[in-house]
């Protein structure tokens, strides 16, 4: 084992870090609005190559070969000087992949480089009321008339759906087909007619969900990824991404810091509560499964940067129930540290109480809000159906409806 | 950047695994198992034949020269065999000698150690808990030991002992000599039988070398624990697997049932989780000094935790038949009993992680 970068990546990451000196900004360019230095900044780290590395040059992307212990580099880095770096959500973490996956030549070019820049924004539609862990069973539907699709229906916990500029999403083309082969992957522009945006409180107090309702929605017919019918296919391909977002070992790693922070703020028995024997046995027990989120990943960028991914099927299979059930360890020790603080509300106007320094009400907050990743890109049973299944050879449930 | 295994040490897993396999199958080790020896010649000279019994010690003692890592490879594989015999204490013991032995001392034992034709062990708990050498209160009174030391793995079997003493050194002790006495303890795994050593002004040899010596030793064991552990443990899992892929009730097999897929999906997961923890606390012993420690402590206590959860669960899993003597899961089970409490519980280790964690 030599867990050492070496020095070709070695000589990459000081280089880098020289490059990360200059956020944040200084002089009359410190003064610009913070959207625009960070779009600034963001520019120049495209142009040196840190920023959307392996993205085509001409949609907007650095045009770099991939490499995992780079991106991995560039990530530490990035995250270390909190310069903004790429941008995970919606649209560059989710659709742009896939675009560049199923996009057509058009396609790309027209969405890829506003979608990075931050220009244009997405929100991702897939779930409906009745269709959360069967997303196949899927019913808002779109039809071909002329040159557009007309769709009429519902989305929910729609993440973003007032800012989206555009939504990606699944809906039921071909009524007479299959379950899954009866859906495709359409791209549709929020600020077309017929379509009404609710917010959904969440139980943190915020509204980062939405209810999207679609009365004879127009959009045009060519804003389709791949061919009808092949939209199942394709948000495979997009969930894919998505777990990979939610398994963040520098995430978890910053949880557990907040964690510590809190026990070094509050007290028992007039003593700081980091000092107290049950505490600390409880924080080095969640330090151990920390760790094993923190070891598999670098086991895993270890095997995937050799090619060697295959041998790591199981623990990538197992990563997003895992990584989920240690942020809510993380986040339940860090609740109970707060004492009678806990029975305080986390949100007052918004989610900018929050600021990830290890507030107290951002504790609670931290708690609840730990739920969700459990819940979204596949839920835990979930995922324990597929570990068992795929993993472990078991065989399929019984299921009624033949999917 | 490498965090996996070589091709060596896939050909090292594979080739114990093979070995395991062959020799002990299960119905091998359940008479081993119910004999309650502890140890068999056959197996000890198998495992001697490949090298085994010297694999981290020194080329120029007749080892192979490699590290813990390989080791607990190993012990990984002798965890997921349940495979009775010494190797556990004697591997401790050749450690010691390499860690802590002057020149001639390595000269004199390590050799025999490396074939395994002298079989060795170590002791180290001063009562129920006195596991780390701070603790220990074991005097040299003018060069003999008076006193006692409990839980040594196959004290019965070792010629001779690396006995921890007071101030944290080692002393290097004859089982036959006078002033021994030894006694079984009837230990829970069969596998590895405990004895007390109770030491009468027996003759001792202390063992040169720095008082580093007995903490870095503490932490191979807790490793090679750890390894072992997780490899029962898997074991456990796929053992339980198979029988949920087998039992029918209600006309079906257990294993469609959501219930139990989703405790199995669990139970690996959890395991699964943990091999990079066991790699990770070995490599540091090896290559990373100032992390060492820490790794080894939360590898143990974490690890042997799950390990006993699964234990549990798999028991759960098989019904009533879980929970006879008939069922080979008690024999996994035990091992992990022994890989949880020896050197020290998941408590004790989780203490020392907070002593050295930068909190």
């Amino acid at each position: 084992m030599n867990l050492t970068y070496g020095p070709e990546y070695e000589a990459f990451r000081a280089e880098l870090q020289e490059f990360l000196r200059g956020w944040p900004l200084q002089g009359d360019e410190a003064k610009l609005p913070r959207n625009e230095q960070e779009r600034l900044f963001r520019k120049r780290g495209i142009e040196a190559g840190y920023v959307y590395r392996s993205i085509p040059a001409e949609y907007g992307g650095a045009g770099r070969q991939s490499d995992p212990l780079y991106d991995r580099i560039i990530q530490e880095e990035y995250a270390r000087t909190g310069a903004p770096g790429n941008r995970l959500n919606q649209g560059p973490g989710l659709l742009v992949p896939t675009l560049l996956d199923f996009g057509t030549e058009e396609q790309k070019r027209r969405f890829i480089p506003p979608t990075l820049a931050g220009e244009m924004q997405w929100c991702q539609g897939y779930s409906e009321p009745g269709s959360g862990s069967d997303l196949a069973s899927l019913q808002t539907s779109a039809r071909l008339d002329g040159d557009h699709w007309v769709i009429n229906g519902q989305k929910i916990w729609t993440s973003n759906a007032r800012e989206a500029h555009y939504m990606f999403g699944l809906f039921r083309t071909e009524p007479d087909a299959g379950k899954h082969a009866g859906i495709s992957y359409l791209l549709v522009p929020m600020d077309a007619e017929g379509i009404d945006v609710r917010p959904l409180k969440q139980m943190t107090g915020s509204e980062e969900f939405n209810e999207v309702f679609f009365n004879d929605v127009h959009t045009p017919a060519d804003h389709i990824l791949g061919k009808r019918g092949e939209g199942w296919t394709i948000s495979r391909a997009t969930l894919r991404h998505e777990r990979n977002l939610i398994g963040n070992p520098a995430l978890m790693r910053q949880q557990f810091e907040m964690m510590l922070a809190i026990a070094r703020r509050t007290e028992r028995g007039g003593r700081p509560a980091i000092e107290e024997p049950g505490i600390r046995d409880r924080i080095a027990e969640v330090e151990g499964f920390v760790r094993c989120v923190e070891t598999t990943n670098l086991r895993m960028l270890s095997a995937e940067s050799r090619g060697e991914a295959m041998q790591v099927m199981l623990p990538m299979m197992m990563i997003k129930l895992y990584s989920t059930q240690v942020m809510e360890r993380v986040a339940s020790l860090a609740y109970d540290l707060l004492g009678g603080d806990g029975l305080l509300a986390p949100i007052v106007e918004n989610d900018s109480i929050y600021d990830g320094s290890g507030t107290l009400r951002g504790g609670v907050h931290n708690f609840l809000y730990s739920m969700g990743p459990s819940i979204a890109g596949g839920a835990s049973n979930i995922q324990r159906n597929i570990i068992g299944e795929r993993g472990l050879g078991l065989p399929r449930d019984l299921r009624p409806s033949g999917g | 950047m490498h965090f996996g295994l070589n091709e060596e040490q896939q050909l090292l897993q594979e080739t114990v695994q093979g070995f395991v396999a062959g020799e002990c199958p299960p119905p091998r080790l359940r008479e081993l198992f119910d004999a309650g020896t502890g140890h068999d010649p056959g197996l000890w000279k198998g495992l001697a034949e490949m090298g085994i019994p010297g694999l981290a010690i020194d080329e120029a003692h007749g080892g192979a020269g490699m590290q813990l890592l390989e080791l607990a490879i190993v012990f990984e594989e002798l965890g997921a065999g349940c495979l009775p015999g010494p190797l556990f204490g004697h591997a401790l013991a050749g450690l010691a000698i390499q860690l802590a032995g002057s020149d001639a001392q390595r000269e004199r034992w390590l050799p025999g150690i490396a074939s395994g034709e002298t079989l060795a062990t170590v002791a180290f708990a001063d009562g129920a808990d006195g596991w780390d050498p701070e603790q220990w209160s074991l005097g040299l009174d003018g060069g003999s030991l008076r006193g006692q030391k409990q839980h040594v793995p196959h004290g019965g079997h070792a010629e001779f002992c690396v006995v921890g003493v007071a101030g944290g050194g080692f002393a290097v002790v004859e089982t036959q000599a006078d002033g021994v006495r030894c006694e079984d303890e009837n230990g829970i795994d069969r596998g590895r039988p405990l004895a007390t050593l109770h030491f009468d002004g027996a003759a001792a040899e202390i063992l040169e070398g720095d008082a580093g010596a007995a903490a870095r030793v503490r932490d191979a064991a807790a490793v090679l624990l750890a390894a072992e552990a997780f490899g029962a443990a898997w074991r456990l899992v796929t053992m339980t697997t198979e029988y949920a892929k087998t039992r029918e009730q209600f006309g079906t097999p257990i294993a469609q049932f959501q219930g139990v897929k989703h405790q199995l999906a669990d139970m690996a997961t959890q395991v699964e989780a943990s091999r990079a923890l066991y790699w990770y606390a070995a490599h540091a012993w090896d290559e990373l000094p100032a992390e060492s420690a820490h790794a080894a402590a939360l590898a143990k206590s974490h690890i042997t935790d799950r390990a006993i959860e699964v234990a549990r669960a798999s028991v759960e899993l098989h019904g009533g038949l879980g929970f006879t003597w008939e069922c080979d899961v008690q024999l996994w089970f035990k091992r992990v009993l022994f890989d949880r409490a020896w050197g020290g519980t998941p408590e004790q280790h989780r203490r020392r992680i907070a002593e050295l964690g930068a909190w």
